[in-house]
């Protein structure tokens, strides 16, 4: 029986195991949601933007390991996506984004809503295609789904004309792939390996620097066994969060620009740098010629383009990280002779009083909200187990600091390339896949305006999503770093009296709105949220002048910190500190 | 340092895009590319020079191994090759200097494959070398027009099978 490019896309959706999209329609993908209307297996969630599916198949993505499903519109349908698609590619999140496309005759005549989104996102899609014939649908498919979850994830998009959603074809699913160019390398080098396992008994101070590799790879598991077992310290950067428990004794939390003193510190110190399923941004590094300048480096990547792109590097091993941690568990356990013991003692010793030298803090003794009290209580009513997303800007790295991710897949925020408007849907893509967890959105007043019409997603999807926003009347991160580098000229960053009343705007969607504007007022107005089985908007007034410290000025490196306790010693006159 | 790199990719839509715009989006310098199908029409060969310190050529090595219609990445540094450009040059030569251009070309085993009134047209085949050689000789003769295919190059025994 032949079938139309439209049922033949559902078609292939389903055997991929696909249940949900996220899309928005439009004139070129009619033919593809009518087919829709009737459809049983496949739901499609509308969202209020093109950027809100996106980003909503990428929570999704992020929160279950699946590939995400967008479908939206040709011309401005598709452009709204590449704000979604570039921060899905940034943190290699697998996605497969759907875009109508004008008739394949109308093509390059600067038709009616047509843009050239294949030549538009090439540079931020793992791999793109336009079908220009509906006998190819089938096998693009199965290669998008294939490129987008396989070797290092990212987004795949498929540009649909209208004339091959209609066209009609025999249906055939191919059951398997195989790509001459295109095979990822998941087995690390026995031999790098084993150098790798020998370094690790040696070393005397050694400590592991874990991504958001970890987690994609699923190995978890893996690396507390290894952590645990040579006594490993480990900080995780941003993507890593919940890689390994942050509540564990060897975690160092977050390195980097707001990372932690005693992680910073452990890296400058140490003699042994065990980096997994991370890529040196800038923003851990610091400045890159002073970073880990003892330490001898083993990096461990899926990405051979990840290893010595930033950082000289001493055992690369190019691999899958479950798969070369499992190896290298297993060579700890067995040739290499236990020799850590009594070394590791004097440096977890070094550790912990690097911890209790300056462990992260703030002003806990006020009337009014600190931000990082409302992120600790919700740490503490949560008891750790719910989903967690954020905005981008002082809200994402408080709550990176103050919360404490012991699971992998809890905390969905957008770390390469920082998009303010993620947090929102993303917190409807990972509820949708988790309906009885608790989804938090941790936002900033600037950031949660730019989705904030995804609201309407939610309350109508019955979605339960919470949105805690740390009201500050400001877009606080780029204040702070006008108050500290500018001269306190805040250009263009006061929201003052322009921040819209959230409790109202929650009310007019039929969410509900809560606000807290006095310290006291913080845990009942969470707890009553967290009862509520709807959407909340709770606005928790904040300082609006409270910083994030520690803080590395940019192109510094990462043990020249700014710390709260110097910066309020030494009045307005700011120094970096050693 | 230079740098010619064999790209074996698959012969698809947009892909000479992709590779350039690995280039331009990530800062690398192209000084030349020429593209062409293979004997087998599927696949088609890229020949790039470009140059960089050794971070820089790893990294263009990696990053085009990791294109998805990239097959094969060869850096020709690593093997014995040859490597051949063509141009083709017009000259518009003053009436004491015709006879000069007619015998460089024939020592530079060039062919006159184009002649008006007052122009040569010069068609060279060679390495770098021998190019550069024939522009300078002939520049001060009068170069009006100047084309080159941009370099390809063959490894000695042939590219291993992929
Ligand atoms: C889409 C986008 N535009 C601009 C920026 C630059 N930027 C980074 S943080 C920030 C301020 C964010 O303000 P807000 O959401 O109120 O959060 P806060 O820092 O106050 O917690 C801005 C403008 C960005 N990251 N993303």
């Amino acid at each position: 029986m032949k079938l139309s490019g439209a049922e033949i896309l559902l078609e292939c959706l389903k055997k991929e195991g696909v249940k949900h999209i996220f899309g928005y329609p439009g004139g070129v993908v009619l033919n593809i949601f009518d087919q829709l209307h009737d459809e049983k297996e496949l739901k499609l969630i509308l969202t209020r933007h093109e950027q809100g599916a996106v980003h909503a198949a990428d929570g999704y993505a992020r929160a279950t390991g699946k590939a995400g499903v967008a479908l939206v519109t040709s011309g401005p349908g598709a452009t709204n996506t590449v704000t979604g698609i570039a921060t899905a590619a940034m943190d290699s999140i697998p996605l497969v984004v759907f875009s109508g496309q004008v008739p394949t005759l109308l093509i390059g005549n600067d038709a009616f809503q047509e843009a050239d989104i294949v030549g538009i996102t090439r540079p931020c899609t793992k791999y793109n295609f336009l079908v220009k014939d509906v006998g190819d649908l089938a096998q693009i498919i199965k290669e998008a789904f294939y490129i987008a979850t396989t070797g290092r994830p990212g987004p795949v998009l498929i540009d649909l004309p209208k004339d091959v959603t209609t066209a009609k074809t025999d249906f055939v699913w191919p059951e398997s792939i195989k790509m001459r160019s295109y095979n990822p390398t998941y087995e690390g080098n026995k031999w790098m390996i084993s150098q790798a396992a020998h370094a690790i008994a040696k070393a005397k101070k050694p400590v592991i620097v874990a991504g958001g590799g970890v987690i994609i790879s699923g190995a978890s598991k893996e690396l507390k066994e290894l952590a645990e077992h040579a006594k490993l310290p480990v900080a995780m950067t941003l993507m890593g969060l919940g890689a390994f428990p942050g509540s564990h004794k060897l975690s160092l939390g977050m390195p980097g620009m707001h990372g932690t003193y005693y992680a910073n510190k452990s890296i400058q110190e140490s003699d042994l740098l065990i980096a997994i399923g991370m890529r040196f941004d800038d923003r851990v590094t610091g400045k890159v010629s002073a970073f880990a300048p003892h330490a001898k480096i083993i990096h461990i990547d899926i990405d051979p383009t990840s290893i010595r792109k930033n950082v000289r590097v001493d055992i690369p091993i190019v691999g899958d990280v479950k798969r070369v941690l499992t190896t290298l568990n297993k060579v700890l356990k067995g040739e290499v002779k236990e020799q850590w013991k009594e070394v590791r003692k004097a440096w977890l010793k070094q550790i912990d009083d690097f911890k209790a030298e300056r462990p992260l803090t703030y002003d806990r003794d006020t009337d009014i909200i600190k931000p990082q009290f409302v992120i600790e209580k919700i740490n503490e009513l949560t008891k750790g187990d719910a989903i967690i997303t954020t905005e981008v800007g002082q809200n994402q790295m408080w709550t990176a600091q103050f919360y404490k991710f012991d699971k992998p897949r809890t905390f969905l925020s957008s770390g390469g390339l920082g998009t303010m408007g993620y947090g929102l849907p993303a917190a409807i893509g990972a509820q949708l896949a988790f309906p009885n967890k608790l989804v938090i959105d941790i936002a900033g007043d600037g950031s949660i305006q730019m989705n904030i019409q995804e609201l309407a997603t939610a309350v109508i999807n019955r979605f339960p999503v919470k949105v805690a926003i740390l009201n500050n009347r400001f877009l606080g991160m780029v204040r702070q770093w006008q108050e500290l580098f500018f001269k306190e000229r805040y250009s263009h960053t006061r929201l003052d009296e322009s921040v819209p009343d959230f409790v109202k705007i929650a009310e007019a969607y039929n969410a509900v709105g809560l606000r807290a504007v006095k310290r006291s007022e913080v845990e009942p107005v969470l707890k009553e949220a967290f009862k509520i089985k709807r959407p909340v908007l709770m606005d928790f007034v904040i300082d609006w002048k409270e910083k994030v410290y520690p803080m590395v000025p940019a192109g510094a490196a990462i043990d020249e910190m700014l710390f709260l306790e110097e910066v309020k010693k030494s009045g307005k006159k700011l120094k970096a500190v050693k | 340092m230079r740098h010619t790199i064999s790209v074996l990719v698959e012969n698809k839509f947009g892909v000479l895009s992709r590779v350039s715009g690995l280039f331009s989006g990530r800062g690398y310098n192209i000084e030349s590319l020429s593209v062409g199908e293979t004997i087998d029409p599927q696949i088609s060969i890229m020949t790039i020079v470009t140059s960089g310190d050794d971070w820089v050529i790893e990294q263009i090595d990696k990053q085009l191994n990791k294109l998805i219609d990239v097959i094969k990445v060869v850096d020709m540094k690593e093997l014995d090759h040859v490597e051949r450009e063509m141009v083709l040059i017009k000259v518009a030569p003053r009436a004491e200097d015709k006879a000069e251009v007619l015998r460089i070309a024939e020592i530079f085993r060039g062919r006159i494959v184009d002649s008006s009134q007052k122009t040569y047209t010069i068609e060279v085949t060679g390495d770098e070398k021998k190019i550069a050689a024939i522009v300078d000789i002939l520049k001060p003769m009068g170069i009006k027009e100047f084309v080159r295919t941009g370099k390809i190059a063959i490894a000695r025994e042939g590219l291993k099978k992929y």
